[in-house]
């Protein structure tokens, strides 16, 4: 191609019928105009959103602060905060296209309001969404908040790599917006099978930005796996010796282990696809050579470690919240561990479960089937681990307690039904149909899902320094909890009723109750999300009766809860020394808590750096000009990129100091603050208070 | 433990009356044949074991836990301290063991015993059925009749049925519920499935892999007929079908619905919802995945010619991968 050849198409694809308000005038159907109105209404959505959030940040003068208390910033704990922003927006997304589909399939008998191509899109979507920019960047969001905390570490050990990381994650999240302002999402569901996918039968854009979003968002999972790993290898405090590391730490490191080996195939997989349909290799092709279970076998290689890689960071936190709001010690430390390890390895030993029904010998689906079963031996194990950290405990009913114990109940069903879908013999009827749709969403929802939502619950005091409306919080979990039954329950149901899935309508009047039952679950959880933003502005405008920045509002038994809420940004103005487990816990029974040290030092801590933002921009124009066949741009943006990537070797100076005597100042100003706290009794947790000073047993008192 | 029930009470419930609703048999809960017969007693047999020996206890300690140490309760046992105990641990780890172990059994035993590709025991040959999808159709060609159908798949009851499939287009998968297995149908590739209707009925069979538009139309009856029966269908379909010649395969291979296929073929106006093709050449699956595998477009003549001789596809293609 010639130079002038890049420029001769200077937008590509890109035309008048990419906007999704044009095929509805130039045919103007009932069909096209329905369509045609959800489509550009949800674009609305999205642009008038970032218009309103640029006015927003113009009037208020809010750019500057956001480019150098935010973007620029390599601060794990605004990383993390800022990774929950995108998981929450993305969130939102994807159940507003969840129940769009319920309403669908309500009325799908016969036809329904959504075309077939419309409905596909929003499958696809919200599964990507969900998997990678809902789950991904939430779980991921979390560990970059509390995981260095608890190690009693200043940062992860790479933090502008972590900026990059969220830059990546951004921009991928950012192409699966745009998609619904310019041209079509891929049809070809979360996973994307080829030759479905290929060129020959799936030509628009739509595979090209669910290729490129999944890129972004598994490089940046990658480097986040190497960044968490070597921080939990690296930067743990003195003392914190692996077996006293906090179980949530253990599972932030087991699913780093599975980011850096199972992200890579997914990254091949997709790279694969994208020479197939950009320069006409044949991998996955029907024809020449291709053999489209390669992608079978790379993809599932990346997916099933990658549904532990969402399970493993949730049962860490469940760990956490069922042994604090228990008053009790954990119970089987050693064997939550080995629990945690045994599932981060066999997970990498069942993904033929997929194919169970693709023409397996009998002998390898029996061996893939029994793998599959082995991973519900740690996983029962640690079903009863928590179910005996209750035991003779004492036992809180808070939020994110009834999001664990919802869990336990719900999962256990989850589980059943994963048990049968791992026998050959019944996955050959309820393989693809809604029945397996009921099952993995009774694994994400209950497990990944609500243990988010507790984190979120849990650790928001921490974060922000004022806890947030129980009761309002009681609502959406209960919403969640009832919702999702409503929602899955009729779909195991409709799967042995033999619907398959991704079924835009149907012909069989015996569905509709069910699909209506379906239905109205999802508006039960469009109100727990509902519930959740009320919770938030409730929360935010009663934030002052409700601060904790003495810093432990639950009775928190690691080392995050050890500093003020919200932590200084050095996390802790002296590096605490770990005697043992439950290192919080040890010192407030041992009254070494809330120190005032003799000397304080210097703090060396890592400069802004703009590489991440400046990456999410190029990596974003580079993403967006590939999907569009835009080359100049690709070239353009593929050059800035590896030109700020050299630029950033050279810089010398990426450090800066704290002094001793600002820390010094910020301590006594926190410790200052905890001697005139009143200590409060567990009775009294969720009242104004509560200014995040625990009574202790040493205190003379039961807690 | 009373909500695990219940909740599988009221899935029987709905799946009974949805049994009565209907004419068509939609699920293996209702069988139609031996397979989907024994996939049923392995589903409940798992379901059993699990709910009973799973879900079961923790369904019951779980809430009895949470309410008798709460907070507040000051009668129960505290012990925040208490971390471990050797025999809880030994049960905590045993109990999910034997529990896998037991359904290993089962697993090895069934996936064995129902392995879609093992012919069916039986006094009677397998009838041969052969299966192409299309977008968004099937296409079932009875190589030994020289016949072959869109929109049902005809079979005498009692008789087992042994289907070779492969998908002219996208990945899909073929699936009668009420009579056993789902099996992929991927291009230029042969896959095997075995299955046997007990009794003269109907059964819902379907494409469970998303493959576009026309995805949800990809439907068609599986009609068990009495012996007699189907030799008199043979017999209507020799008399009635148009032939399959390569510009009707044009037509078929055109990514449209059945409806769609019906209103464009000359013909076919007397069939109703069905398409039915006679003087189909035994060569002619064997040629379309070859096409498929090796990106041809046009198929050789003797795909079209009746009297050809019957070439069986080469058993490489038809192993187990």
């Amino acid at each position: 191609m010639s130079i002038a050849g890049l420029f001769e198409h200077p937008l590509g694809r890109l035309g008048l019928d990419s906007l999704p308000f044009w095929k509805m005038l130039e045919h103007p159907t009932r069909s096209d105009i329905v369509n045609g109105i959800i489509a550009t209404g949800a674009a609305s959505v999205v642009v008038l959103g970032a218009l309103g959030l640029i006015v927003v940040l113009t009037r208020y003068r809010l750019w500057r602060v956001l480019w150098s208390e935010w973007l620029t910033s390599p601060d794990h704990k605004k990383i993390g905060i800022m990774y929950v922003v995108i998981a929450f927006v993305m969130l939102a997304r994807a159940l507003i296209e969840a129940g769009l589909m319920r309403a669908q399939q309500a009325y799908g008998l016969g036809g329904g309001f959504l075309s077939p191509d419309h409905f596909a899109q929003l499958f696809s979507t919200h599964g990507t969404i969900m998997i990678f920019f809902m789950a991904m960047p939430f779980l991921t969001g979390v560990i970059n908040y509390v995981m260095p905390l608890q190690i009693g570490a200043r940062d992860v050990s790479f933090p502008v790599l972590n900026s990059v990381s969220l830059g990546l994650t951004a921009a991928g999240a950012a192409l699966v917006m745009v998609s619904l302002v310019l041209g079509k999402f891929s049809t070809g569901g979360w996973f994307g099978y080829p030759p479905y996918t290929e060129a020959t039968f799936s030509p628009g854009v739509g595979p090209d930005y669910w290729i490129w979003a999944l890129t972004l968002g598994s490089l940046g999972s990658t480097f986040t796996g190497i960044n968490f790993a070597v921080t939990v290898y690296k930067e743990r405090a003195p003392g914190m010796k692996l077996m006293r590391m906090p179980l949530f730490t253990w599972t932030a490191l087991c699913t780093s282990i599975l980011m850096i080996f199972a992200m890579p195939p997914l990254t091949v997989a997709t790279a694969q696809l994208a020479l197939d349909r950009y320069l006409g290799f044949h991998y996955f092709t029907n024809a020449l050579g291709g053999n489209m279970m390669h992608f079978a076998n790379l993809f599932w290689l990346f997916g099933h470690p990658e549904v532990y890689i969402l399970i493993l960071p949730a049962f860490g936190v469940y760990s956490e919240v069922i042994s604090t709001f228990s008053g009790k010690v954990l119970y089987g430390y050693r064997s939550l561990v080995m629990a945690t390890m045994t599932i981060a390895i066999l997970s990498f030993t069942v993904w033929l479960h997929h194919f169970f029904t693709m023409g397996q010998s009998a002998n390898i689906n029996a061996v893939f089937g029994i793998a599959s079963m082995l991973i519900g031996i740690p996983t029962g194990v640690k079903i009863y681990d928590w179910m005996l950290t209750m035991f003779r405990g004492r036992v809180r009913f808070t939020v994110p307690m009834v999001y664990s114990i919802g869990f336990i109940l719900l999962f256990v069903l989850g589980g059943m039904s994963g048990i049968l879908l791992a026998n050959p013999t019944v996955d050959y009827q309820v393989h693809n149909t809604v029945f397996l749709v009921a099952h993995f969403h009774n694994m994400a929802v209950p497990g990944l899902l609500f243990g988010m939502i507790a984190a979120y619950h849990f650790w928001f005091p921490k974060a922000f320094g004022f806890r947030l409306n129980e009761r309002w919080g009681l609502v959406a979990a209960l919403c969640w909890i009832f919702g999702f039954m409503l929602a899955f329950f009729p779909l195991y149901v409709l799967g042995l009723m033999g619907l398959p899935r991704r079924t835009v309508a149907y012909t069989e009047p015996s569905y509709v109750p069910l699909e209506w039952v379906a239905f109205l679950g999802a508006l039960l959880i469009l109100t727990a999300l509902a519930s959740l933003l009320w919770q938030l502005w409730v929360s935010i405008k009663q934030r002052d009766e409700n601060r904790v920045f003495a810093g432990d509002p639950w009775d928190g038994r690691s080392l995050e809860w050890s500093n003020s809420a919200p932590p200084p940004e050095y996390n802790f103005a002296v590096i605490p020394e770990v005697k043992g487990r439950d290192a919080f816990t040890m010192s407030k029974e041992g009254g070494t808590a809330y120190q005032r040290p003799d000397t304080y030092q210097d703090i060396e801590l890592p400069k802004n750096s703009a590489l991440g933002p400046v990456i999410a921009a190029l990596g974003f124009a580079l993403a967006f000009g590939l999907v569009w066949h835009i080359w100049w741009m690709v070239i353009l943006s593929f050059l800035a990129a590896v030109a700020a990537l050299i630029l950033r070797g050279f810089a010398r100076n990426t450090t800066r100091i704290v002094t001793a005597h600002e820390v010094r100042q910020q301590h006594l100003r926190w410790i200052d603050a905890v001697a005139t706290a009143t200590a409060i009794a567990r009775a009294d947790e969720n009242k104004p208070a509560n200014e995040g000073l625990a009574q202790h047993a040493s205190d003379g008192v039961v807690p | 433990m009373t909500i695990a029930w219940g909740r599988w009470g009221v899935l029987c419930a709905v799946l009974l009356l949805a049994a009565c609703a209907s004419d068509t048999h939609l699920t293996f809960l209702n069988p139609q044949g031996p397979v989907a017969d024994a996939q049923r007693w392995h589903f409940y047999v798992v379901l059993g074991v699990m709910a009973v020996l799973v879900a079961g206890p923790i369904f019951l300690l779980l809430p009895f836990f949470a309410w008798r140490y709460r907070y507040g309760n000051n009668t129960s046992r505290y012990t925040p301290n208490w971390e471990f105990s050797k025999v809880l641990e030994i049960m905590a780890w045993g109990g999910p063991i034997v529990i896998v172990a037991v359904l290993a059994f089962f697993v090895w035993r069934d996936t064995h015993k129902l392995d879609p590709y093992k012919p069916l025991v039986s006094g009677q040959a397998p009838l041969r059925v052969q299966v192409i999808g299309y977008d968004w159709k099937w296409l079932f060609i009875y190589p030994d009749q020289g016949v072959a159908s869109i929109g049902i798949m005809a079979m005498p009851a009692g008789r087992p049925v042994s289907l070779q499939i492969t998908s002219a287009t996208v990945m899909q998968s073929f699936f009668i519920p009420a009579l056993g297995s789902q099996m992929y149908a991927m291009g230029g590739m042969v896959t095997q499935l075995n299955l046997q209707a007990d009794k003269p009925g109907r059964s819902l069979g379907e494409n469970t892999m998303y493959n576009g538009n026309g995805f949800h139309q990809q439907q068609f009856t599986a009609q068990a007929m009495t012996p007699a029966g189907f030799a008199a269908w043979i017999g209507k379909v020799r008399a009635d079908g148009i032939p399959l010649d390569a510009h009707i395969l044009q037509l078929v291979s055109q990514r449209a619905t059945r409806s769609d296929l019906i209103a464009a073929l000359p013909g076919t106006r007397s069939m109703g919802s069905n398409v039915y093709f006679r003087r189909t050449s035994a060569a002619l699956f064997p040629a379309v995945v070859k096409a498929t595998r090796d990106g041809e477009r046009a198929l050789p003549p003797a795909a079209f010619t009746p009297a050809a001789t019957v070439p069986s596809v080469a058993p490489s293609m038809m192993e187990h991968k």
